[in-house]
């Protein structure tokens, strides 16, 4: 039963090691101040790509299909002319109702719309829709204001784009080059990346932009989740058009991988660096942890208790101060950030999406697991110096 | 004196490397930071630049008529002026997303000296209409050597036949200088692209114009959007790096809320780590009523608590700044093809020495403070 001995071993130092840790409040606090630092930083930067996949990659809906044009990979590069839309619309795949198919022809142009935060110009899409648009998004409403009049240069902002750009309040005129434009109405998506579009008429867009009767991209609503293949069969069987079907949902997720993926990458590498200096700070707090334990250690090792006791009642103290920090870390961002609304470029789609910073458990757990971490790897070198002191010399220490 | 220092901080030697690497940490992300900081924020006006950007007042993305590079040709001031116009390159696999632009061959070459050409293949470019200059990392990607034949999609524009592929000749290959620049572009002749597309005839995307004299510059952007100002076609013209920065400033509050969380934390880093020094300090009272008796006075015993705390903390940021020098320098060629303005800032050094002398008088004044005062007698009790 030696094991069971060593385990009632490690039970029995680690309990009294950890009622003592108040007495060594100053040094843990640096530990733990540290690594809720790193942490806090860590769960930031992640938040704000979770923010992305929130509006981009997770807000795309399986039941809706976007065709562009074959070999285009986002809809300001597509283009579409009347007669594609009209091959489209009429094949099989897309679900219909009494006045037609659920389809809507949409145009897709950029402009230049100064954002709040920095006062800076951002370039903030201006989508033409169809009337079947409202039937697709079936989470559009008007919060505010009405809806555009068809025909007429009106247009209504997404809520993402009124909270972040500068001169979209209801009611007021914005000029895109020279046209001028009246702002009449809010609208929610369902908190998709529409909420950081401004919405007019495709017919008027195409005047005003001289597009002619071309569009760039139709949303189709699809039979069922998923199910593009009656689509995508018909639309093979012109290769004249040269289209394509993707789900929405596939379609933001290739739209939004390279900005989640760069967002990732450099919190994790800031967390990184961030990290090499809380463990110094760390080994520090446990160093001196173990120094002012030395004659406690020696009188244990003496009484007949092992090696591997010491070191486990150093480590679970280490990362005890790990644990401390991570949920300190996490809260702090959780507090500051979470649920705060910005706004960044897209380089993929060129143009601006709108967001809101998103602590998820997940992620608090990803913080707290790196911040145990960084506790092991400060409590390593302390616990293995601390079981290796020679018990009298131990002993002799003051 | 400079001996007892160095004594004192040999004294327990893995808590002084520790102290020192978080210090080190600390001051590399304060250089760090403030190259950050910089690139956000830095002004639209840069000095010294002779190129500018003329591009559609709506968007970038609106397309501008080829006409115009003749009217901008004749404004006073203005050296040479191409056009380029956004091709979406792809070769093969829709992922080999490669920039490609089509324009003014010769003109635009005297534009950017910057691209390192060797000469003869800068003119094999020239006297090849289909000809294409490429960048040395995307060549050495798909195998491509000078002389082969590529077929370039594009993902925007289809030629008059209904194809959307364009065949190029490679007829050389181009570096970027050490500053920076993008080595993975595709420049083709806007002649050959012109002739040959299908839609959109006469529609470039923007042009670059080098005006004679950089002070003019200002003077010859107003000229520009002045002459095109009420036609459906109105431009914004402004020098290359503000345009640059412009997109940088799209990237938006998200930079900035990342500087501040980070400095934050730095700050935070500062504070733990001078607790820790004025703990060490304080663990050697008996030490320094020793020194006392043995003649030190009040003053030197101070000032030796203290030199041994800066000295730490002057140690730690030189080399930590030193890192960031080096890091910033070393991310530089990849990073300023996206922040233009990419550098440890020249007052992010005095900054970094007021922060180290700083942090080393708070962390040993409390100790430095008592070792001043501290009656012979207690301080030898304590031992």
């Amino acid at each position: 039963m030696a094991g069971s001995r060593t385990f009632r071993q490690v039970i029995a130092v680690t309990a009294m090691n950890l009622r003592n840790l108040p007495s060594r409040l100053g040094t843990a606090t640096v530990a733990i101040v540290g690594i809720g630092g790193v942490v806090a930083v860590l769960v930031s930067a992640l938040s704000i790509s979770e923010g992305f996949r929130r509006a981009m990659a997770l807000s795309g809906r399986e039941d809706v299909g976007i065709v562009l044009r074959g070999g285009s990979a986002d809809e300001l590069s597509s283009g579409l002319s009347l007669e594609s839309v009209r091959f489209v619309t009429d094949g099989p795949g897309i679900v219909r109702d009494e006045q037609g198919p659920l389809a809507s022809p949409e145009l897709y142009v950029i402009v230049d719309v100064p954002a709040r935060s920095t006062g800076t110009k951002a370039n903030v899409p201006l989508r033409g829709v169809g009337p079947g648009a409202f039937g697709i998004r079936r989470a559009f409403r008007i919060v505010e204001g009405r809806g555009f009049r068809r025909g007429m240069n009106e247009v209504i902002v997404g809520r993402g784009a009124a909270s972040q750009f500068a001169g979209l309040e209801v009611g007021s005129i914005v000029l895109f080059g020279r046209t001028p434009w009246t702002v009449t109405g809010v609208f929610e998506d369902g908190g998709s990346v529409s909420e950081s579009e401004i919405w007019t008429d495709a017919t008027v867009l195409q005047g005003a932009y001289n597009r002619g009767t071309s569009f760039q991209s139709v949303r189709v609503r699809l039979p069922g989740p998923g199910d593009t293949h009656a689509l995508e069969a018909h639309l093979g069987r012109d290769p004249r058009f040269n289209l394509t079907v993707r789900t929405e949902r596939k379609f933001l997720e290739s739209q939004s991988s390279i900005l989640i993926t760069s967002v990732r990458t450099i919190g994790s590498l800031i967390a990184f660096a961030m990290g090499v200096g809380a463990v110094f700070a760390a080994l520090n707090t446990m160093y001196a942890a173990v120094a002012s334990r030395t004659r406690e250690i020696a009188t244990l090792r003496a009484l007949g208790f092992g090696a591997s006791p010491v070191v486990a009642s150093v480590l679970t103290e280490a990362m005890v101060l790990g644990l401390l920090g991570g949920v300190l870390g996490g809260a702090m961002s959780y507090v500051a950030f979470n649920g705060l609304q910005a706004s960044t470029l897209n380089f993929q789609s060129f143009s601006q999406i709108t967001f809101a910073f998103t602590v998820t458990p997940g992620l608090i757990v990803t913080g707290i697991v790196y911040a145990l971490f960084l506790g092991l790897v400060g409590g390593l070198m302390p616990g293995i110096r601390a079981a290796r002191m020679p018990v009298t010399q131990g002993l002799r220490e003051l | 004196m400079l001996p007892l220092v160095l004594a004192n901080l040999r004294r327990r030697p893995l808590r002084t490397t520790f102290t020192l690497g978080s210090i080190v940490v600390a001051f590399l992300m304060f250089g760090v930071l403030g190259a950050m900081t910089n690139a956000f924020s830095a002004g639209a006006d840069l000095a010294g630049v002779d190129r500018l950007l003329v591009i559609h007042k709506v968007s970038l993305v609106q397309p501008l008529p080829e006409s115009y590079r003749a009217r901008i040709r004749q404004i006073e001031g203005v050296a040479r002026v191409s056009s380029a116009t956004w091709f979406g390159g792809v070769y093969q696999d829709d992922r080999n997303q490669i920039p490609t632009f089509p324009v003014d061959g010769e003109e635009y070459l005297a534009i950017y000296p910057e691209y390192v050409i060797p000469p003869d293949g800068k003119e094999r470019w020239l006297a090849d209409r289909r000809g294409a200059i490429v960048g040395r990392p995307i060549a050495e990607e798909f195998g491509w050597k000078v002389g082969d034949t590529i077929p370039l999609r594009s993902n925007i524009w289809r030629r008059e036949d209904g194809s959307d592929t364009w065949e190029l000749n490679v007829s050389t290959l181009y570096d970027v200088p050490e500053a920076g620049g993008d080595p993975r572009n595709i420049l083709m002749h806007y002649d050959y692209f012109e002739e040959s597309r299908g839609r959109g005839k006469g529609l470039v995307s923007w042009y670059i114009v080098q005006v004679r004299d950089p002070s003019q510059a200002p003077r010859i952007a107003r000229e520009i959007d002045a002459q095109f100002a009420n036609s459906p076609f109105e431009t914004e013209t402004s020098t290359e790096k503000a345009f640059a920065q412009g997109f940088v400033n799209q990237i938006g509050n998200i930079g900035m809320i990342m500087t501040v969380v980070v400095t934050a934390v730095f700050f935070t880093m500062l504070l733990v780590t001078a607790n820790t020094m004025a703990q060490s300090v304080r663990e050697r009272t008996p030490e320094l009523g020793v020194m006392k008796t043995l003649g030190f006075t009040g003053p030197m015993v101070t000032l030796l608590v203290l030199a041994e705390s800066v000295a730490l903390t002057l140690v730690g940021a030189g080399a930590g700044m030193l890192g960031a020098l080096a890091a910033v320098e070393a991310a530089g060629p990849l990073v300023r093809q996206y922040l233009p303005v990419w550098n440890v800032s020249a007052e992010a050094w005095p900054q970094a020495l007021a922060l180290a002398v700083g942090l080393g008088v708070m962390a040993g004044a409390a100790p430095a403070w008592n070792a001043w005062r501290l009656p012979i007698v207690q301080a030898l009790r304590q031992a």
